[in-house]
Order: C-alpha cells, then structure tokens, then sequence
C-alpha cells in the first residue's frame, strides 16, 4: 500500500499535467454520459416568475432571463457539445486521413488534384468557411458536424499525406508489393497503422479547436438554435445580460466551455509529447 | 527567385477555386432571391418568373457561374437586398474597420508574443517560460467572444475605464473627413489629437480581444524557433568566439528564429479575419464581419459570396507577402529550386 502511495505521488509530481488533463477528461465523460440524470433541473423549464435570479444554495449558477436554471443547462449541454466535437473530429479525421493516405500513395494527377483542393479550402478563413456551409446547409446538429468535419479535412490530408509519403517505398512496403500483397492491403494493414500515432496527436489537438467552432457558430446565431441547452447559445444569452450585471448567465457557459477546451488542448499536448517525442521540444 | 515565380503561379488557380467554392456554397443557400426582389410576399408567380428571368436564375448553374465571373471580372458583387447598395461598395466602405482593427490586434500580439517567446526561450523552466505558457494556454482556450465580454465587464462596467462597446466612434461624435478609412490615421490627417484619443479608446478593448487570441501560437512557435536555434551549431561557435551575448541573441539566433515565425504569422492572420467576424458582433464594430452576419440573418446571398470571396483574396496576397518576406529574411528561400 506505501509502495503505491509513494508510486502515484512521484507520478503525480513528475506529470501533473497529465492527471489534471485526464481528470478534466473523465469529468466531462461523465457529465456527458449521464448529464440529463444528474441536472437537478428540466433544462428548458421556464419559471418567469423567478426569472433572473442570482446563484443560491437552490440554483447554485442562478437562473436565467427565463427563469431556467444555468446549472442544469451547462451540464445538460455537455452531452451536445462533446457529441459534435467528437463527432466532428471523427468524421472528418476519418475521412480526411484516408484521402490523404490514398493521395500519398498513389501519387499522380489525383495527388496533384487533392493538393490543389486542400490549397483552396486553407485559402478561406475556415471559420467564415464553416459559416457559410451551415447557412448553407440549414441549422441542425448534423449540419454543425458536417461543417466543422469539412474546416478539419485539410488538415488530415495533408498530414496523411506527408506521413505516407516518407513511408511508402520503405523496406517493408516494397517486402509486402514484392509478397504480393495488393495496395488496399499496403496501406490499410502495413501503412495507417503506422501513421496513426501522429493523426491520434492532430485529432486530439482539433477537439478543443472544434468545441469553438460549434460554440462560435451558435454565439453568431447559426447552427444550434435556442432554446437548446448549448455552451455558445447559452454565452450569446448570457452576453445580452452581462451590461446589466446578471453575470452568472453567461459566466458559467463560458467557463464550461474554456474547462473543455482547455482540457482538450492539454490532452492533445500530453499526447504529443507521449507518442511523438521528436515533437515535445 | 524560381520559387517566388512559382508562388505568383500558384495565386490564379487557388483563386479560380476559391471562385467555384464560393459560388458553389452560396447557391445553396435556402431561400429564393426572386421573392425578396419582388419585395412583395403576395407577388404572384407569374411576376416572380419574371424576376427570376431577370436575375438569371432560370440559366443552367455553369451559365450563371460564367455570368457571375464576368461581372466579377467587371468589379460586380452584386446587389445587397439588404442595404439596397452595390456589394463591392458596401464590402470597401466597411473593409478599412475590420483591416484597421485586425492590424492593431496583430501589431499588438507580435509585440508582446515575440518578446515573451524569447525571453521563455533564453531561460527555459524560469517564471517568465512558464507565464509564457500559462498565457498561451489561456489565448488557445478562451473563446474570442468570452474574452471580450470579459473585458468589457471588466473595464467598462465594473471600472468604468473603457468606452461602450457601440463600434468606432462615441455615439455622437462625427467621424473626421475620410481620407484612408482607418479612423486613426483620419484623426491624425485632421490634426484633431482629442478625436485620436476617443478612437484608440473604442478599439484597444476589441483590438486587445483579438491580440490575445493571436499571442499563443505565435508565442509558442517563437519559444520553440529560437530554443533551436539557441542550440544550433552556430550560435555555439558565435559564443567560442567571444561575440557578446546580445549580438549573439539578436543578430544570430533571432533571425534565424524569425523564419518558421513568420510561416506562421499567415496561418494566425487567417484564423483572426475568421475571429474578426465574432469580435466585430461582440463589441458592434462596424466591419464587414457584421455586415455579413446582418446579411447572412436576412437570407441576403450576394454580400456572404463577396465577403468569402474578399476573406481568401487578402489571404492569397497576404501569402504571397509572406513568401517575399521569407526571401528578404533568408535570401536562400528565394534563391532555391525546390521549396
């Protein structure tokens, strides 16, 4: 037992970045999971009669201009906000990696033809990007995923890409094309998995990038629409509150959001510097 | 100067795509034109027909995508249902607040950042290294807008300090006469140094905002370029020979530190003009960021398809700046073959 005590003070004085990001993680994984079980309120129950209350032993973050009550609205949003972040990272980490891999390994005018496509979609600031597809698209959960899926995409191409290209005419590529084995084979069995460390790296680091999209994309009215309970709603409430001293409408969302972030960002950096060492300079 | 060549190459094409994207995008936007200009919902088909016609919406797409690059061609955006005005003139009267804005905040992060990132680099594990850190921690977490409604309550409502967030100008200032657009440099131009003082008050909480968003990257990149080049053989040898620890810092390892930093500098220029536009809502700045979010709520497609297209031509020039700057820098990148 002294043995383990002593073990997890070392690592916890050695690395504690890493226990506070994987703390922050669990804590959000869980809120996500059983968010709308532990909310002491309905998010979308209206009370006007009490509308604009200050924090209380009741209402710990107060309730807002519809006397809903902010705390279980921010861990009700939880689930919404890391649903698109991940979804969003997932898809078009997914997709994006396998164009880009595709693209490295073959070579050619398809190669030449994706990098172009990559140069056009870096050309635009891709928040003003994901804003267009959204207004394009319609507001809907789907549509903020697709968007923010999209403004990810180049930059798992490009780093698909790069990773297979110093790969592919590696000894043990041109050993498996010599046994035989067929390029579909070559690159999703002896290539991707080992490109998948520094795409798990770029992934994590996009997490906390797309958590701001979407909240972003809501504060500016498009996408997640009230009354949904969601961080970057809640935020553009809370902003019209803020000039007459209601804080905690806004204080709270916005805080949840920066937590997220923040503990994204500090997952992606531990991961970094544990997967990729040349990196963590 | 091969490479450069190549660059300038490069431009057209991205920018043809650029072309298609945006046309592309904004075709879907939902809602029918032709019904806003008939500026009468009881309009009746027949009449909408008409408009449709008028506009060219009843042409196949490849033929109203050839009609919308000749009129680009011409200076033509388009037609803002909105304001009633030409797009192109709408996006240029609007364009030197956003720029004015946007150049402040980089002016802003680049002075304090590349102090900050070199001072961390020279003394790694110190104070001033793990401050560096924490504020580049905070700029990459905060969201734009919490930031400046933060600020704003911070300073205009519990201190008192700053002016309402309601755009350039108080609310009933007259603005100077307009010689660039930027209100500061005008202010100047008219001699009038109180005007000077109210407009620098107006921006430096958005102006700030922003800057703080563009800090942690650039920060972070100058501590890791200048710890290479700390390390590098060069610096090493400076050092042998005596030369004084500024020379060394500043005239060897800074410059060579320089390049990666400014390859990034394009990146955080995109990623603000992107930030520009929540900013710009946040303290109702008068930019093209809010007029395209005004347009965008009033279902109005012209003034979004200028305002994509406007966003990636400055960034397209803006790399191609970066390219000539990166030859003046290391006279080598200009000079290679391969880049």
């Amino acid at each position: 037992m002294a043995e383990r005590v002593a073990r997890l003070r070392h690592e916890l004085t050695e690395n504690p970045f890493e226990f506070v990001a994987a703390g922050l993680f669990a804590l959000f994984t869980v809120v996500a999971a059983v968010g709308p079980w532990i909310a002491p309120y309905d998010a979308l129950a209206t009370d006007a009669a009490h509308a604009l209350q200050a924090p209380s032993p009741a209402h710990w973050f107060g309730l807002d201009q519809l006397g809903r009550d902010v705390f279980s609205r921010v861990i009700v949003a939880t689930r919404l906000d890391l649903l698109i972040a991940f979804g969003a990272v997932i898809l078009g980490g997914v997709i994006g990696s396998l164009i880009g891999a595709a693209s490295g390994y073959f070579g050619g005018g398809a190669d030449g033809l994706v990098s172009r496509v990559v140069d056009v979609l870096m050309a635009f600031p891709l928040f003003v990007l994901a804003m267009a597809i959204v207004a394009a698209l319609g507001d809907s959960v789907a549509n903020v995923i697709v968007a923010t899926a999209i403004i990810n995409l180049p930059f798992y191409i490009r780093l698909a890409r790069v990773e297979i290209l110093i790969r592919r005419n590696l000894g043990y590529v041109e050993a498996a094309r010599i046994g035989g084995s067929s390029h579909l084979r070559i690159l999703l069995v002896f290539l991707l998995p080992n490109i998948l460390p520094a795409l798990v790296v770029q992934a994590s680091l996009n997490l906390g990038w797309a958590v701001l999209n979407a909240a972003g994309l809501s504060f500016i009215g498009l996408g997640i629409r009230p009354p949904t309970a969601e961080w970057g709603v809640m935020a553009a409430d809370g902003a019209r509150f803020i000039g007459s001293g209601q804080w905690w409408i806004g204080l709270f969302p916005d805080l949840a959001l920066m937590l997220a972030v923040f503990c994204f960002h500090l997952l992606g950096d531990v991961l970094r510097g544990r997967i990729d060492a040349r990196a963590s300079a | 100067m091969r490479l450069l060549l190549r660059r300038c190459l490069w431009a057209p094409p991205t920018l043809a795509g650029v072309l298609i994207v945006t046309f592309l995008v904004t075709h879907l936007l939902p809602g029918d034109p032709a019904v806003f200009f008939a500026s009468d919902p009881a309009a009746d088909a027949g009449t909408i027909a008409t408009i449709r016609q008028k506009l060219g919406l009843d042409l196949p797409l490849w033929r109203q995508f050839v009609i919308y690059v000749g009129d680009i061609a011409h200076g033509d955006l388009g037609q803002s249902i909105t304001t009633g005005q030409p797009v192109a003139r709408d996006l240029l009267q609007r364009l030197p607040a956003s720029l004015e804005l946007t150049l402040c905040a980089f002016a802003i992060a680049i002075a304090a950042a590349l102090p900050l990132g070199v001072a961390a680099a020279l003394r790694p594990g110190s104070i001033i290294d793990h401050a560096t850190r924490a504020i580049s921690a905070a700029g990459a977490s905060l969201p734009t807008f919490v930031t400046g409604l933060v600020l704003i309550y911070v300073f205009y409502n519990l201190l008192g300090v700053a002016p309402e967030p309601i755009g350039r100008l108080e609310a009933f200032a007259t603005p100077p006469p307009s010689h660039t657009g930027f209100l500061l440099i005008d202010e100047l131009i008219a001699g009038d140094l109180a005007g000077f003082g109210m407009a620098a008050r107006q921006i430096a909480l958005p102006a700030l905002t922003m800057a703080l968003f563009a800090l942690a990257p650039m920060a972070r990149m100058t501590r890791a370029a200048m710890i290479g080049a700390l390390r590098a053989d060069f610096v090493r040898a400076a050092r042998a020979n005596g030369l004084s620890p500024r020379t060394i810092v500043i005239t060897y390892a800074f410059r060579n530190a320089m390049l990666p930093v400014v390859t990034t500098l394009g990146m955080v220029f995109s990623y603000m003009l992107g930030a520009n536009v929540l900013v710009e809502k946040v303290f109702a700045w008068p930019g093209v960021g809010s007029y395209t979010l005004d347009a965008m709520a009033g279902l109005d497609y012209a003034p979004v398809q200028g305002f994509m297209l406007l966003m990636a031509s400055i960034f397209v020039a803006l790399n191609l700046a970066i390219d000539f700057l990166y030859a003046l820098i290391d006279p080598r990148a200009g000079l290679a073959a391969d880049g």
